[in-house]
């Protein structure tokens, strides 16, 4: 069979921002824009070698099984495969994992979740592949699935796992425990499987190193440092005979924080001595990856009359799955959110992240606080009507504000618009379409072409909730970005190991770069580990910490280069700023160009960027755990047909807390693609399971929204930038997927005047027929 | 050659008549789906969606029928005059997948697979279908409701293609609805058919994927018919009710990962009432 | 895989062979042609990423069989126009900020050409039908919408431009 030779990318992160203009504050329109609209990027999956052989992983069938045997010999016997290796062939650490490394990269003994990779196979075309996997027989003895968290905690089934059932308890005990008020709410509140479902499935191609020595994977990943490290562990070799390199990378939402195939493909290409390269599917996706935890989570607020909340009682648990990926991080990020943005002094909060023969959950943007926020606001809406009191009224009586303490006992020092976000998404106009619009045409109604409804079978609701959210990295993490700046005759190069996953981070490089130096010209290097590391895409760090991290170079650079043009100039440096494309002495007359001022010389600065530490909880659940906060509002317009329980969401308006919007039109695209994740978990995103077995591992069944499922969003920016943060901006991409499911929820409730308790909210849900 | 474009039904029958074996392709909708999952590894395909009989429509006015080949794809059907003869069709096809879809996909295919979500099948069956057959030996039609054996069965024999569908133009309101969870691109928890027909004051009533195949609920349509002023178009309220009541009965729905069956059913009774709602607005 | 065949692909013949008969046309576009704009992001027709079209209908390239597409016109995303002189459609999916990962994008610049050639001037509620068969998981499509309309505004001015007075 013939081969396709591609050329050999290896500079698939790389990306000249030379023919992009604009500074910090414009609408910068991004760098690789050109060649994603013509299909000239380089994804992770359209990357291929010389020789290249292709992977694919067999993996089980069964949520909880022991393996009695392998038997490879019939795979080896099907032409054009190379390679099969399993758990005996992993010469360094046999498991991995990002906060503890519990996870075997091929199950040996026992498999704990249906996916778990148990062999591997290289061979010459997919369909080789497809048929080798099918031809290994693996004999399993299958055991009783834990499937029911409260099973992981009440002791009733076995340990799963020699770390046990229960992957982490937290507790948070904050005031007067014994506090409480007139009026008391409570509830209980179910949230589904989500999965991130980027479009650009797990790829990766790996290229061995004569010999074996080493390995280089280009990969698309969210966090490459953290991937080498695992990857170089289980391969048993110096971190730096194992090279990352970032393949384009089709979106992430934290399903590309875990390794999924990286150890997989690099085994293979070092096993055969070729490049090998291996595609997920989509529903090996589903599998082999981790997800949003499902939860349930519990809660009690006790308030005044007059609706201030006077003490919150929670009891969260988090599904982890399988394997504890980030399940501790996640568990304390839901916890510490559980009073959402609203004062609150005293608090009793039991946490559990556990495990079970499920599918392994991780970090998917909103880390926790999804879970948390829409239990909380499904609290709020519980006490504004308890109370009788508009549910936008009462969210402002509690509205946290900055010098608030947390159920932690950390001070807020971040700056806390809460109560503008409220007002300022009340402010924003309604809907002025009718039920149905003006036009007739099905497609406006619940249900779209499906005809289902005429206007007259519709309810519209309104429904509200505010959200706050950490940023960066929580509980003692020594979390840093690396960047390096080199500026020689009038050309900016920016190299970091920053993962550009979709979010606009090589735009917001430039500008920084532009805005700092006053050059026209800024190269953007290859994104690898050739530089020290970023930290992960997550947890939306990286405008403060990567953009920190440029701007400290860049300014450093700038220093060097003030002092350069001071000694050829006899001025004084400390009187040097640039202005425009030129350095001005604001003292004198001395205007010279960049590009003049750095013919022939170059500067080049490497800088880490650290936030200020963080600490671990104590038993009570308080320190000081995270290092900054945004908040943002969301107001959602639904349309329901509460006979057959379909739904449109017809708008949604949001004032966010975004610090300074460094890239007005990105942020925009952050907020309507956050909205869409959330809208998706509100009205129809999740991973079914049954006994451990997934019912809808495909698009067919796993609903993504459509373009007729997203409204209009409607937003409005709260810029008011933040001293803590190094360009005054918060990132922007998490909240509007935390805050738009519970306000979407509630304007469904509103519409139908009912409590609806769990999200997805199924069709059935509302007609009580599930 | 294991991929064979036969430009004539003749030829793509006796292709078939060579290779009984062989995998029929039209649209490819349902058929690749499988073959990139893995499921079926073809060894010999016919590609017929490029035979002009099978891709072309004809209506005979005075029969007042409309003969579709069995390759005319839902992106057609949406087209006029088609879309005006057979209005309920081209509200079903509107529902099927995406643009994507219904540029390739075809009512052949969807009849040929015989899924109990297939889209267009409660038309078929509301509207008694014929569904014709072409072998070596000739053609032989047969009613839709024969053809539809089961899930994913159908009475075509090996050797045998669907060559065409033909329709009754009828007189009176007909239309369509489909209940999933997402307002595109989405699989049926429930569809229903209602077509009525002036001229022999007729109501027909079919629902699909609550059942094996596409049920035709007949004491529905009979109570239907006994009640409805065709003229005025009218229809008691409470018959309406007990219609949708009787649709629904009619329903044999299981519980899977898309909805429970008792959701479906009672979809299936909303949707039947309002159709007839539609197609008699007087109570 | 052992077929051969030819497939007319943006305006040229492309001899495929050694194929294994049960490749899609976006497998075969990709792996055999090296033409790798179009993306798989589901192989079921539920996505669009795949989009190309073919004898000028828009389909999901994953549901072709490739050997059944001999002596059909094929354009692709390579076929919208030359590289660096994008063309309108993808030049306002830049500017309007239509692009985050990008994955989607070559099946949804395919999609909005086939939209607007065939329906100039399109309502909001249209452009949502007709691209709804591509998914995007970043954008939440509101800067496509605008990309979309945006085009359609350029082209209409340029028409009444060029239009006798």
């Amino acid at each position: 069979m013939t081969v396709i030779e591609r050329p050999r990318s290896t500079a698939t992160g790389s990306v000249t921002s030379r023919s992009v203009t604009g500074r910090l504050g414009d609408s910068v329109t991004r760098p690789d824009g050109v060649a994603k609209v013509q299909g000239s990027f380089a994804f992770s999956s359209d990357l291929s070698a010389e020789n290249c052989l292709w992977g694919a992983t067999l993996r089980s069938p069964h949520p909880f099984a022991r393996i009695v045997s392998i038997d490879l010999t019939p795979a080896y016997a099907i032409s054009g495969v190379e390679a099969i290796i399993t758990a005996d062939d992993v010469p360094g650490q046999p498991t991995y994992g990002l906060i503890s490394q519990d996870q075997p990269v091929f199950a040996r003994d026992v498999v704990r979740y249906v996916g778990e990779p148990v062999a591997a196979v290289a061979a010459d075309h997919p369909e080789t592949c497809r048929r080798a996997l099918a031809a290994i027989v693996v004999t399993y003895e299958v055991l009783e699935p834990l499937t029911d968290p409260e099973r992981a905690l009440d002791g009733s089934h076995p340990p799963i796992h020699p770390d046990g059932n229960v992957i982490r308890h937290q507790r948070i005990v904050s005031g007067d425990t014994g506090a409480t008020g007139p009026v008391v709410v409570e509830g209980t509140y179910e949230i589904g499987m989500q999965d991130q479902a980027f479009l650009g499935l797990e790829a990766a191609l790996a290229m061995p190193d004569p010999g074996g020595a080493g390995v280089e994977l280009f990969v698309a990943t969210q966090w490459l440092h953290e991937d080498q490290k695992q990857i170089a562990a289980c391969l048993g070799l110096p971190a730096d005979k194992v090279r990352l390199v970032l393949g384009g990378v089709g979106g992430a939402f934290g399903a590309r924080e875990d390794i999924s195939l990286q150890v997989h493909t690099c085994l293979l290409a070092l096993r055969t001595g070729r490049p090998v390269r291996v595609h997920y599917n989509r529903e090996e996706s589903f599998l082999g990856h981790v997800h949003r935890h499902p939860a349930t989570i519990w809660m009690r607020h006790h308030a005044t009359a007059d609706g201030r909340i006077v003490k919150i009682e929670a009891r969260f648990v988090f599904d982890g799955g399988a394997y504890a990926s980030t399940s501790s991080a996640v568990l304390i990020n839901g916890i510490t959110h559980t009073q959402g943005p609203y004062k609150c002094a005293n608090a009793v909060v039991d946490g559990f992240a556990v495990r079970t023969n499920n599918l392994p959950c991780g970090a998917m943007r909103g880390f926790g606080v999804v879970q948390a926020c829409f239990a909380h606001e499904g609290q709020m809406d519980r006490l504004a009507e308890a109370c009788g009191i508009d549910p936008i009224e009462i969210r402002l009586l509690n509205a946290m504000e900055t010098g608030d303490r947390l159920i932690t006992g950390q001070v807020i020092h971040n700056v806390a618009p809460v109560a503008r976000c409220i007002r300022d998404t009340a402010a924003l106009p309604l809907p002025d379409e009718p039920v149905g619009g003006r036009d007739g045409d099905p497609m406006r109604l619940p249900g779209g072409a499906g005809r289902t409804a005429d206007a007259g079978n519709i309810r519209r609701g309104i429904g509200f909730a505010v959200s706050i959210k950490n940023l960066m990295y929580s509980e003692g993490f020594d979390d840093y970005s690396t960047a390096r700046c080199r500026l020689a005759s009038g050309v900016a190069t920016l190299k970091f190991a920053t993962s550009e996953v979709g979010q606009g981070f090589v735009t917001i490089a430039g500008q920084i770069a532009r805005s700092v130096l006053g050059v026209d010209d800024v190269l953007l290097d290859s994104i690898d580990t050739g530089v020290g590391s970023a930290g992960s895409t997550s947890a939306s760090r990286q405008t403060w910490m990567s953009g920190g991290a440029v701007n400290a170079a860049c300014v450093k650079v700038r220093s060097l280069l003030f002092d350069h043009v001071a000694a050829a100039h006899g001025v004084d440096a400390g009187s040097l700023a640039v202005d425009g494309r030129d350095i001005v002495d604001t003292t004198g007359s001395l205007r010279v160009s960049v590009v003049d001022a750095t013919a022939g010389v170059a500067f080049d600065e490497t800088v880490e960027y650290h936030h200020a530490p963080t600490e671990d909880l104590d038993e009570n659940g308080q320190g000081n755990c995270h290092t900054a906060f945004a908040f943002a509002a969301h107001r959602a317009v639904v349309d329901v047909d509460p006979e057959l329980g379909l739904v449109k969401v017809i708008q949604i308006a949001t004032a966010q807390d975004v610090g300074r919007a460094l890239n007005p039109l990105s942020v925009r695209g952050q907020i309507e693609g956050g909205v869409a994740q959330g809208l998706g978990l509100a009205v129809m995103e999740e991973i079914v399971m049954t006994d451990g077995r997934v019912r809808n591992p495909s698009f067919t069944d796993y609903l993504l929204p459509t373009f007729l499922d997203m409204p209009d969003v409607v937003i409005a920016l709260i810029e008011e930038p933040d001293p803590i943060a190094p360009l005054g901006a918060k990132g922007v991409g998490e909240p509007p997927t935390i805050s738009s499911t519970p306000a979407i929820v509630a304007a469904i409730r509103d519409a139908i005047g009912k409590p609806l308790d769990r999200v997805p909210v199924r069709p059935a849900d509302i007609v009580d027929l599930t | 050659m294991p991929v064979l474009i036969p430009a004539t039904l003749d030829e793509a029958v006796s292709a078939l008549a060579a290779s009984p074996e062989a995998l029929v392709l039209a649209g490819g909708t349902d058929l690749m789906n499988e073959v990139n999952a893995g499921h079926r590894r073809p060894e010999t395909v016919i590609a017929i969606n490029r035979v002009p009989e099978l891709r072309s429509w004809t209506y005979d006015p005075v029969a007042a029928t409309v003969r579709i080949g069995a390759a005319v794809t839902y992106g057609e059907l949406l087209d006029e005059p088609l879309a005006t003869l057979l209005p309920a069709l081209a509200e079903a096809s509107r529902t099927v997948g995406s643009p994507q879809i219904r540029h390739a996909g075809t009512l052949g295919g969807n009849l040929g697979t015989c899924s109990p979500a297939g889209d267009g099948l409660p038309v078929l069956s509301a509207l008694d279908a014929v569904v014709h057959l072409a072998g070596t030996s000739g053609e032989r039609s047969m009613s839709v409701h024969e053809f539809m054996v089961g899930v994913k069965r159908t009475a075509r024999q090996p050797g045998e293609l669907i060559s065409a569908i033909t329709l009754p133009v009828l007189s009176g309101w007909q239309g369509y609805s489909k209940v999933g969870v997402r307002n595109a691109m989405v699989i049926a928890l429930a569809t229903a058919c209602v077509a009525t027909d002036t001229a022999t004051s007729s109501v027909r009533i079919a629902i699909g994927s609550v059942a094996p195949t596409i049920v035709r609920c007949a004491e529905a349509e009979a109570l239907a018919a006994a009640e409805a002023d065709f003229a005025v178009r009218r229809l008691p309220g409470d018959v309406v009710a007990r219609c949708g009541a009787l649709a629904a009965a009619a329903s044999r729905p299981i519980d899977d990962h898309r909805s429970s069956a008792a959701y479906r059913r009672h979809a299936i009774g909303v949707m039947v009432s309002r159709l007839l709602r539609r197609a008699f607005p007087d109570a | 895989m052992h077929e051969m065949y030819t497939l007319h692909v943006n305006g040229a013949e492309h001899d495929v062979r050694d194929a294994w008969i049960g490749e899609s046309l976006l497998y075969v576009l990709r792996e055999r042609l090296g033409l790798l704009g179009s993306k798989g992001a589901c192989e079921q027709g539920e996505c669009g990423s795949c989009s190309v079209l073919v004898d000028g209908e828009l389909v999901c390239s994953c549901l072709v069989l490739a050997a059944s597409a001999t002596g059909q016109a094929i354009v692709s995303i390579e076929g919208i126009a030359p590289l660096g002189a994008p063309s309108d459609v993808q030049q306002a999916f830049v500017v309007a900020g239509a692009v985050q990962c990008g994955f989607c994008t070559p099946g949804l610049i395919m999609a909005t050409h086939a939209l607007l050639e065939r329906s100039p001037d399109p309502g909001v509620v249209e452009i949502r039908e007709e691209l709804s068969g591509n998914l995007c998981r970043c954008t939440g499509y509101g800067r496509i919408i605008d990309a979309v309309q945006q085009v359609a505004v350029t082209r209409r001015a340029a028409s009444s431009a060029e239009a006798p007075a």
